[in-house]
């Protein structure tokens, strides 16, 4: 059964006086039932501290947290029907698998017949029958983040927390276990929150996210709006690999036609009349063109199979262009650039917001 | 010969001296022990005894007087047992408890007390006699083994707390977060989670404990009565009693059984000691 999520208003503050650290300000997001929210951030966002607020390790200074409707702040972890899987896998290590994931269902005075049962389908569905005997110190690192997810699917709870549960995977297993993290998502229902840094992660499987940085939530939505959309230069900056890329100058509009002026370049590109302006632009948005009054040497040529990043300097700084695999260029050229005007975002340079 | 075997020649050159050095009393004690009054008086301190006797032991252990007393070690050497095994074990469990608590229950002041704890540690036990002998007199509870009792668990806990704090901040805080959230309390997670993890500094513990409350001489002739002294007094006295001859082998058997329990203990968990002393990290 999916709940729904409330955070509001939840502030942490760590010491008190002058050394009180605000790790989390006024933090209010609200988590429809069966939602898979993204806590995505660089490391000390207050990230973690907001997941083990939801999951009562930790208590707030101030505001309300409420699963299916109901306030669980001074509510037992216990008691607020929660799973959680940990970036460490948390396994205990003397118990068996089969142990592990009845753990809880034991706790819950489960009886037995029941409880073998559960676990058993659950091992069914994440393919890790032939691994119930086992103790976690015997299985490889893929191996414990399943029994990690048996345990927490084991329990059927109304909502699934997730601290950075692939970060101890290498990259091929991690690509795996994201995939199947969302297929258990689309079968279970059950609303869930997920922690993480990468921005891959958070694109992929969330069906919104939450970009935090030093405490504050800087945008939320889903991730086609955090992507097209940002909010302001460090959500810009933090999704989207290559980064996107950041140009400043002013607008400048000669009658119907406006123009935004750089160092060394300018583009007739309709953009909002202001003085201090920042041009943001995906690499997929920008073209190598023969012809241009913007251009700059070619620095690195990055082939990842699919694509060909190709980094240029110009005045104005390094530009990462996304092109063909097979695109003629090479280290040294001089190239000219062209911009997608339908996908230029433009940013406020004193507020560092989107002006839309 | 090469460096290598030289090196490891010396090496095992002094290792032998060292080991003779500590084997060596004990060799005396048990030839002596094992002598009869002919023997001794000829004055050979290492030589072996011509003929087996046995006779020393039997009286060391339920024969030899102490003053009027002639019942040899054996009162002394139960009372040891029926002192040191109920303190042994609730100064462990003690311990086991206030470490889990400190290392993954921390409350407002917990470091403070651990540090205040450290210095239970580091404390001369001669300081607290007299507090103690008038605390006991208060409690009704002086010259009474289960006075002993307490004062061991008192005496042991900040050493057994250390032990089993230490060893407990290895274990991962997420562990104790999963069973949080799995629905386990306080208790529940001690006895499920982080007690099948903690044999091998238990074992530490457990040995360490036995050793000091069972050779303890301090607290056992200041605080025991005529009926409570443990073996360590009860043997000194013995030893001490002037009113007949001189029997060496009958005090040296009696050493060897009053030293017995805590060889016996090593040589069975001894293993667990090395082990314990040496694990690291707790691996999920």
């Amino acid at each position: 059964m999916a709940a729904s999520l409330g955070i509001a208003g939840i502030r942490k503050v760590f010491g008190k006086g002058t050394h009180a650290v605000e790790v989390l300000q006024r933090i209010d997001i609200d988590v429809a039932p069966g939602e898979f929210l993204i806590l995505v951030g660089p490391s000390g966002c207050g990230k973690s501290t907001l997941l083990n607020i939801i999951a009562g390790l930790e208590d707030p200074s101030e505001g309300q947290v409420r699963i299916a409707g109901k306030d669980v702040i001074g509510v037992a972890p216990a008691q607020r029907d929660i799973a959680m899987v940990f970036q460490s896998y948390a396994l205990y290590p003397t118990m068996s698998v089969a142990e592990n994931m009845g753990f809880a269902l034991e706790m819950r005075k489960v009886p037995k017949a029941a409880r073998v049962q559960r676990v058993a389908e659950v091992a069914a569905m994440l393919q890790i029958q032939h691994l119930l005997d086992r103790r976690p110190s015997q299985l490889s690192g893929g191996q414990r983040q399943r029994v990690a997810m048996g345990r927490a699917l084991a329990r059927d709870p109304q909502l699934f927390l997730f601290d950075e549960p692939l970060s101890n995977l290498d990259a091929k297993l991690r690509v795996e276990m994201r995939a199947e993290i969302k297929r258990l998502h689309q079968f279970s229902g059950i609303t869930s929150v997920y922690v993480t840094h990468d921005q891959i992660e958070a694109m992929t499987l969330g069906s919104r996210i939450a970009v935090m940085k030093g405490g504050i939530l800087q945008q939320i939505g889903t991730p086609e709006v955090i992507y097209s959309q940002p909010a302001n230069l460090f959500v810009a900056g933090f999704i989207g690999s290559p980064t996107m890329n950041f140009i400043a100058g002013h607008a400048h509009s000669t009658g119907d036609t406006a123009s935004f002026f750089f160092d060394g370049g300018s583009l007739p590109l309709p953009c909002p009349a202001s003085q201090a302006l920042i041009l943001g632009v995906r690499p997929e948005h920008v073209q190598l063109v023969a012809e241009s009054a913007w251009s700059g040497q070619v620095t690195l040529v990055e082939p990842t199979g699919a694509d060909t990043f190709v980094r240029i300097q110009t005045t104005a700084g390094t530009v990462t262009v996304r092109t063909q695999p097979g695109t003629p260029v090479r280290v040294g050229d001089t190239t000219g650039l062209a911009v997608n005007a339908a996908h230029a975002v433009w940013f406020d340079t004193a507020s560092e917001r989107r002006i839309p | 010969m090469t460096v290598k075997q030289l090196s490891r020649t010396l090496l095992y050159l002094v290792l032998a001296l060292a080991a003779l050095f500590f084997v060596a009393p004990l060799y005396v004690m048990l030839v002596t022990s094992l002598k009869d009054a002919e023997q001794i008086r000829q004055g050979n301190l290492l030589s072996l005894p011509t003929s087996i006797n046995l006779e020393s032991w039997g009286m060391a252990w339920s024969g030899a007087c102490t003053g009027v007393d002639c019942r040899g070690l054996q009162p002394y050497f139960w009372n040891s047992v029926r002192m040191a095994v109920p303190a042994v074990l609730l100064s462990t469990a003690w311990g086991a408890v206030n470490g889990y608590v400190l290392s993954h229950w921390k409350f407002r002041g917990s470091e403070l007390l651990f540090g205040l704890l450290l210095f239970g540690v580091f404390m001369p036990f001669q300081v607290v006699l007299l507090p103690m002998s008038q605390v006991l007199g208060a409690l009704g509870l002086s010259s009474s083994i289960v006075g002993l009792v307490i004062v061991h668990c008192l005496a042991g806990v900040a050493g057994t707390t250390l032990f089993f704090r230490n060893y407990y901040t290895a274990i991962p805080k997420e562990l104790i977060s999963a069973a949080r959230l799995d629905g386990a309390g306080f208790w529940r997670i001690f006895w499920r989670i982080v007690l099948p993890l903690s044999t091998p500094i238990l074992m530490v513990t457990l040995i360490w404990q036995f050793t000091n409350i069972w050779n303890d001489f301090l607290f056992g002739v200041s605080f025991s009565g005529a009926d409570s002294k443990p073996v360590t007094v009860g043997l000194n006295n013995m030893a001490n009693t002037s009113s007949s001859v001189k029997s060496y082998n009958v005090d040296m058997a009696a050493a060897v059984i009053a030293a017995l329990p805590t060889m016996l203990v090593y040589v069975l968990a001894g293993q667990y000691f090395v082990k314990g002393l040496t694990a690291g990290a707790v691996k999920g």
